[in-house]
């Protein structure tokens, strides 16, 4: 039993994932795209990065590589399905959830940490906060803005599928707390199954306790111990 | 630019007969003063690079360095265990691409110092870009100011590596001709370093990589002379355009090599391409080499000898491969869609080149690699200003201080860098160094491993106003910046830029940058290690301010280290000796006038040691040094909404005054500092940290008062004018 981090090539959070999720005791390990899931794969990681360079689009090539199908397979069995960044934009981008990453307001990249909101606590990604939490998580992208069409979005609301919104460190959802211009300042989301989940942010630059980032990334990667 | 009729007769008597133009084409190349440091040799030996720290030092791709023992993890002997971990350090100039375009010139030059670093077998887990650029509030000065961070931007936050250090500044003289110098660190263990030391004769080479195109051609030449007015359209042939997705595939397939231990030796193809990296690497290992450039694989048709030879196309390796590893190579290079060509072998003979059937090289390796003669220049020695100082509104003169690019916060520029992948950056940029958490090092449970930290930067002003001292001050800053975060050097790396060398003003200053900088790492005893001459940078409106680069590293034991921001609740001291003077200051740079270049400390060692100590201590809550505006710039800097200061100071020039080696440290222990200041430099009792976050500062009874807002607008000047 492992989590499978699926390395692209241009992936580049991949050994980061496996170093916090082992930090948290649970057992990872880097898969290289070509190689397919591994049998024992007990959940996946889409990790941050550049795959294929964001040539095309970013996630686009990727989300058309054959791992992809295994991956949207094993999701539909529910084996948990974290995308983080580059893999969240993987993840739209295959339909693993609704929605699509683009360019931020600013059209510039930005590397810094950013407020959430916890919309929904009760997911596997979610249930070591509250509802209405607040966490402090860096966001490093310069393709981070969600974009969905209204209908789309009432829905991914009306399914209580919204994960995390950007918020101020009140909890106050605001425009100026929205680093990126995302509707509804959506930085992550559920797909179909509460067990597949996409967002901007890095947890796992918040797991290791002996950097300034903190640790507040931790819950979310703890979502994987479910299925241990 | 041409081979020089001197240097041809040389290369022909050497020869006995005509260079092939292939071979012109590589001396013209190999022998420019980029590669071949013809001006500066013969003064680089002023640097100590020794150390018993020092595995590798100047001469390879990058240099390496251990990691001191914590708590002896290192044999009593002496002897380093096979898993001992390195630290590699390599800085590179990329200064005329970048002018000519700086966006692909920037990129480029983080693309080759990454490679650089993976050559010695490295990792690379941290990045450092000082640049150098014209007056802020030109618009020419802003294009390149946004490229060039865009350019480093994007191709070192796709390869993975986080930008973590660095410095920008703006002067007059960088207005037709930018800097950018760009270090790397990596981390290596002792069992896998690799050199670019071939190893034997018959021993294959195979570059692995991007394909060659026509792309930078004679990079290395046009890095060699002035910048022509007409450069920014004449000269783009010459600038490489960078493929970070192909370097990022390269680092993956580096390590894969290095895993199955593969590489015997390697060079990364930079200046000179293939012509350069292959020859320079059996050179190092007193061999020679045959090389068919037919093999090399190529992405544009009809490409001749000197185009395959010389061409600077990106992200490309050339190893030294046991004949029988030659296959699971070019698997591993598949594994990772990277083209793989075996281009040649290692020989005990010439430097030879066939193409087409054809010999067109045929050279001894040694003479092309060391066989430049130096250039004996003429120097004049600069002068040194006099004291002439204007009257000035002190509240004016603090806002055009704090207020200046210069001094200004550099947010705007690392926001955009990725500086957190990677799982390493303990203190992120916007301090005085970064320090990354190298937990390899120190033992397995022998404690928390061993912070590394990271400065990279000079001062124009500083240099300009008296080079010899300038450069000194420059070093001691950097430590400096090391031991406010509680790190003490453990060795540099250099980045020597000047203007045109055959002036003699501009020779004689360079000169005293070059002793500067090494004398005081030498009263550091901090070893430079390794490092890059650029020269030539001088244009239409003249030559560059001497601007020596440095990077270091330090080292502490743990990550954790005192912000710069105040807590709010403790004592403000002012430790290290003011030098009593403004020359080279933001201060004049603003409100006019001239003065004699600071005195430094006479026991520089001792203060960043002490300075390291004090950082440390449980009682410490904010560290903060002083450099570029002096105190006002420092006190700006720490206070936040939640924290403010009250503090005196005699006069303007101790507001203002520079100097190196000081720093403001606020703690609940002022005897602790005292006590090991004590006998080693002056603590001055600045007043205290407060929980109202103001800044209120008395000069001479005269008072000045900003909250954290007007000093925070102040200091936003980069971000309001460039969003």
């Amino acid at each position: 039993m492992t989590v499978a981090v699926v390395q692209f090539g241009g992936s580049n959070c991949d050994r980061d994932a496996v170093r916090a999720l082992s930090n948290l005791g649970i057992d990872a390990r880097r898969v290289w795209h070509e190689d397919g899931l591994p049998a024992d794969a007990s959940g996946i990681v889409l990790p941050g990065g550049f795959s294929y360079g964001d040539y095309l689009r970013a996630g686009a090539m990727a989300a058309r590589s054959p791992i992809m199908a295994e991956v949207r397979e094993a999701a539909a069995d529910g084996a948990p399905v974290l995308g983080v960044c580059n893999g969240a934009q993987i993840g739209c981008e295959s339909g693993l959830t609704d929605g699509a990453f683009t360019t931020n307001r600013s059209a510039r990249f930005q590397c810094e940490h950013a407020t959430l909101r916890v919309e929904n606590a009760d997911t596997p990604w979610t249930r070591a906060y509250d509802e209405g939490e607040v966490i402090s998580l860096p966001i490093a992208h310069g393709e981070g803005r969600f974009e969905i069409a209204p209908d789309r979005y009432e829905r991914l609301e009306a399914e209580d599928r919204i994960l995390f919104r950007y918020c101020d460190a009140d909890g106050e959802v605001t425009e100026a707390a929205n680093p990126n211009g995302s509707t509804g300042n959506v930085a992550g989301v559920l797909g179909e199954r509460d067990t597949v989940a996409v967002l901007m942010p890095h947890p796992e630059r918040a797991t290791l306790p002996d950097l300034r980032a903190g640790t507040d990334g931790q819950g979310i990667l703890s979502g994987f111990r479910v299925a241990d | 630019m041409s081979l020089p009729d001197a240097d041809h007769d040389l290369v022909a008597a050497e020869l006995g007969r005509e260079p092939t133009p292939a071979e012109t084409a590589l001396f013209e190349n190999l022998w420019s003063e980029h590669c071949a440091y013809r001006s500066s040799r013969p003064l680089l030996s002023a640097f100590d690079s020794d150390g018993e720290q020092v595995v590798v030092g100047p001469g390879d791709d990058a240099a390496v360095v251990a990691l001191p023992a914590i708590d002896g993890d290192r044999e009593s002997d002496g002897a380093r265990a096979s898993d001992e971990t390195y630290v590699t350090l390599g800085i590179e100039s990329h200064n005329h691409p970048s002018y000519v375009d700086p966006f692909d010139g920037a990129a480029t030059g983080v693309g080759g110092i990454v490679r650089d670093t993976l050559s010695m077998g490295a990792y690379p887990i941290a990045l450092a870009d000082s640049l150098y650029f014209g007056p802020f509030d030109r618009e020419h000065s802003r294009y390149l100011f946004e490229g060039v961070v865009e350019g480093i931007s994007h191709y070192g936050n796709c390869i993975g590596v986080p930008t973590v250090a660095g410095s920008v500044d703006f002067h007059e003289g960088y207005a037709g001709n930018p800097l950018v110098n760009v270090a790397c660190v990596g981390l290596v263990t002792a069992d896998r370093l690799v050199t670019a030391e071939a190893q034997g004769a018959g021993n294959k080479l195979v570059l692995v990589g991007n394909a060659t195109g026509r792309d930078g051609l004679g990079g290395a030449s046009f890095a060699s002379e002035d910048l022509a007015e007409d450069a920014e359209t004449e000269d783009r042939p010459a600038v490489q355009v960078g493929d970070p997705y192909a370097e990022k595939l390269l680092i993956e397939a580096n390590e894969a090599l290095l895993d199955e231990g593969l590489i015997l030796a390697a060079r990364d193809l930079g200046a000179a391409g293939l012509g350069g990296a292959s020859s320079e690497l059996v050179a190092k290992g007193g061999l020679g080499a045959r090389i068919e450039l037919d093999r090399v694989h190529q992405r544009e048709p009809n490409m001749n000898a000197v185009e395959i030879l010389l061409a600077e196309s990106q992200e490309r390796m050339c190893y030294e491969v046991r004949p029988g590893d030659v296959d699971r190579v070019a698997e591993i290079a598949e594994r990772f869609d990277l083209g793989c060509s075996v281009v040649g072998e290692v020989t005990e003979g010439n430097y030879v080149c066939t193409f087409d059937g054809e010999t067109v090289v045929d050279v001894p390796p040694e003479f092309l690699a060391d066989g430049a003669p130096t250039n004996d220049l003429d120097a004049v020695e600069p002068g040194r200003p006099d004291r002439d100082l204007p009257d000035v509104d002190l509240a004016e003169a603090f806002e055009a201080v704090v207020g200046s690019p210069n001094a200004a916060s550099k947010r705007w520029v690392y926001r955009q860098y990725d500086h957190e992948v990677g799982l390493r950056t303990a203190v992120p940029p916007g301090d005085d160094a970064a320090v990354m958490a190298v937990r390899e090092a120190g033992g397995e449970g022998r404690g928390s491993g061993i912070g590394l930290a990271i400065t990279s930067g000079s001062n124009p002003d500083w240099t300009s106003a008296d080079p010899y001292e300038g450069a000194r001050a420059v070093a001691l800053e950097n430590a400096t910046n090391l031991a406010a975060k509680g790190a003490t050097p453990l060795a540099a790396v250099d980045c020597l830029n000047g203007g045109n060398p055959e002036k003699p003003e501009v020779y004689g200053a360079f000169e005293a940058i070059v002793d500067g900088l090494a004398d005081m790492c030498r009263s550091l005893e901090t070893p430079v290690v390794g490092g890059n001459v650029s020269l030539y940078n001088d244009s239409a409106s003249g030559p560059i301010p001497p601007t020596p680069t440095l990077a270091m590293v330090g080292t502490k034991a743990g990550y954790d280290a005192p912000p710069a921001a105040l807590s709010g609740e403790g004592t403000l001291l002012l430790v290290g000796g003011a030098g009593g003077a403004l020359g080279g200051s933001e201060y004049l740079a603003q409100v006019g006038g001239s003065d004699r270049f600071p005195t430094l400390p006479e026991n520089p060692g001792e203060v960043v040691a002490a300075l390291a100590d004090a950082a440390n201590q449980d009682a410490t809550l904010a560290v903060h040094d002083v450099s570029r505006g002096g105190l006002a710039v420092t006190l700006a800097e720490m206070v936040t909404e939640a924290a403010g200061a009250t503090v005196e100071t005699e006069d303007a020039v101790a507001l203002f005054d520079e100097t190196p080696g000081r720093a403001v440290i606020e703690t609940t222990d002022p005897d602790a500092v005292r006590e090991r200041f004590d006998g080693i430099a002056p603590v001055v009792a600045l007043g205290e940290a407060t929980a109202t976050g103001t800044l209120t500062i008395d000069v001479a009874g005269e008072t000045l008062s900003y909250d954290a807002e007007a000093v925070a607008d102040l200091r936003s000047v980069i971000s309001r004018e460039l969003e």
